[in-house]
């Protein structure tokens, strides 16, 4: 047998017990070509060209999960940024739109649908304007659509006045989906640096540089890196790297595999394998946990961000060795509300909303469903994603924030999203204001960094 | 091209596990490749590589395992070689 019996049970050890899977599997898809001044016409024409394009995504994927056995979680679409066919429509109309796209992702079975997007890092154009304003009734209507805003670059610098924007948006989407937990919110990104291939929800949308329609991926397998590294207890770091390395190689090809048999079958270019480990709620199925294993007692505590540097440079060596064509976002993931470990750590007081940005500086992607104080301001929200951005800026990496602002609860209290969402403790904001810092908008200049010509 | 496909089957040892899963192949006439057995404390596990080119569903095939499966409290898989190859094969 030329595979060895061994490598057989591993793989299967692999799904069967440590939860390998592949996270999602995202169709991008242009809409360019739906624009229309007649809106009546456009929203026919965004729903019939999603609907066929992905027509046959979710029965492909299901068939391709049971063939090789490895299981697909998500399927998903993700289209141009839609303030880009905005430009001659109102309000209403976007929000419309919005529900339009909801449809189209209920109608094709598909768990989310990413690109209700607008790229307003040096300025704001008429359709973004328009998305903006529609932003908290467009999420708070609708199920499966998820929404990004890019608010900065390294080349541009940061768009404050987008950024004064978002605190309010992201305000009073928490308001207006105070019933559910502000969960509105959930499916909000802002980005500094964002990527255009991006299978990875809520940012996720079909940059202007992509094609007609991709197929992109996006593995998980926490589990496998952290069942691997249990097996070392006293491995030196060097080891420890070489270990999650490997166990990161493997993913990797089974995630690009199924991709390009996907794609394939769907007739569709292959786009690229986004090399992150993303956590979920399952039972060491945690980052936070690869990091307590590689010897902390509690994640947040000191050296977090030196342990999760190395093992986020590890999942990239492995993963880059392993594909042909690497994007998105490509690191490690920490959301809060999907991670029991980081759950935990911040229950025990190890682990504090300073500390999460300060681990941002050394991983993709940033501020991660992370449920704050239902009193936090408008102005405090636009603040935390300056700074957010300022380190994508400046580090030249991509950085998101997705904050939950929960309507009646404070800090200590615990947030139930459900599903894939988790359950979040809710984290109080520093008491001291940055109004006056806010309110001043303009633009921070690109920095330095951007001079590279 | 050849397609093919491993077979895995874990469960407690007891008499008769291959002969009866293999008889769900051959009623399918599916061609066995190579085999390989082994058992680890009380457990029985079996690899078998198939031939599955002239198989146009290899759902219909996990199937047929069902009852066998239920019979002697076994686990079978089924899945296409490629993915083994990928994953520990430069």
């Amino acid at each position: 047998m030329s595979i060895a019996f061994t490598e057989i049970q591993e793989t299967i050890r692999m799904v069967q017990m440590e939860s390998l899977d592949i996270r999602t599997i995202t169709m991008g898809i242009s809409l360019r070509d739906c624009a229309d001044s007649d809106f009546e016409k456009m929203n026919q024409r965004v729903y019939d060209k999603i609907t066929s394009y992905a027509g046959q995504l979710r029965p492909v994927v299901e068939q391709v999960e049971k063939e090789y056995g490895v299981p697909i979680i998500n399927k998903r679409i993700a289209v141009s940024p839609v303030a880009e066919i905005l430009g001659n429509a109102n309000v209403e109309q976007a929000i419309t739109l919005a529900k339009t796209l909801d449809k189209a992702a209920e109608d094709l079975g598909v768990d989310f649908l990413g690109g209700y997007s607008a790229l307003v890092h040096k300025g704001i154009a008429k359709g973004d304007q328009v998305l903006l304003d529609a932003l908290p009734e467009a999420l708070s209507v609708t199920n499966r659509v998820c929404s990004s805003i890019s608010v900065g670059t390294t080349k541009t610098g940061i768009n404050m006045d987008a950024v004064r924007q978002m605190g309010k948006i992201i305000k009073e989407t928490a308001v207006k989906t105070k019933d559910n937990n502000g969960i509105g919110c959930a499916k909000l990104v802002v980005f500094c640096n964002p990527v255009e291939d991006n299978p990875f929800m809520a940012g996720a949308f079909h940059g202007s540089g992509e094609g007609e329609a991709v197929i992109s991926v996006g593995v998980s397998g926490p589990g496998v890196v952290l069942n691997a590294l249990k097996r070392f207890p006293d491995a030196d770091l060097g080891q420890v790297s070489d270990i999650i390395k490997k166990t990161a190689f493997k993913i990797t090809r089974a995630g690009e595999l199924l991709g390009r048999v996907v794609a394939e079958r769907l007739n569709v270019p292959f786009g690229i394998m986004d090399l992150s480990l993303a956590p979920t709620n399952a039972m060491n199925d945690s980052v936070a946990e690869i990091l307590e294993e590689i010897g902390l007692e509690r994640v947040g505590t000191h050296g977090t961000i030196a342990a999760l540097a190395l093992m986020n440079d590890a999942v990239k060596k492995g993963g880059a060795m392993a594909s042909s064509y690497v994007g998105g976002l490509s690191g490690a993931f920490i959301p809060v509300s999907e991670d029991n470990g980081m759950i935990k750590g911040i229950e025990d007081g190890a682990l504090t909303l300073s500390k999460l940005e300060a681990m941002t500086c050394v991983c993709s992607v940033g501020l991660d469903m992370i449920a704050l104080d239902g009193n936090v301001s408008p102005e405090t929200l636009s603040a935390i994603i300056a700074d957010e951005a300022a380190i994508g800026m400046i580090n030249k990496k991509t950085t998101a924030v997705r904050v939950i602002p929960v309507v009646g609860k404070s800090e200590g209290e615990t947030v139930e999203f459900g599903g894939l969402l988790g359950r979040a403790p809710v984290i109080g904001v520093n008491p001291y204001g940055s109004e006056k810092f806010i309110k001043r908008g303009g633009r921070i200049p690109a920095p330095l960094q951007a001079l590279i010509n | 091209m050849q397609k093919r496909a491993v077979v895995s089957v874990v469960g407690k040892d007891q008499v008769g596990i291959i002969s009866k899963v293999t008889t769900v192949l051959a009623d399918n006439q599916m061609n066995i490749l190579d085999i390989s057995q082994t058992i680890l404390q009380d457990f029985f596990t079996m690899i078998m590589l198939v031939d599955v080119t002239d198989l146009s569903n290899l759902e219909e095939l996990e199937k047929e395992f069902q009852p066998v499966e239920k019979e002697l409290g076994l686990k079978v898989s089924i899945q296409l070689e490629d993915i083994f190859q990928a994953m520990h094969r430069v």
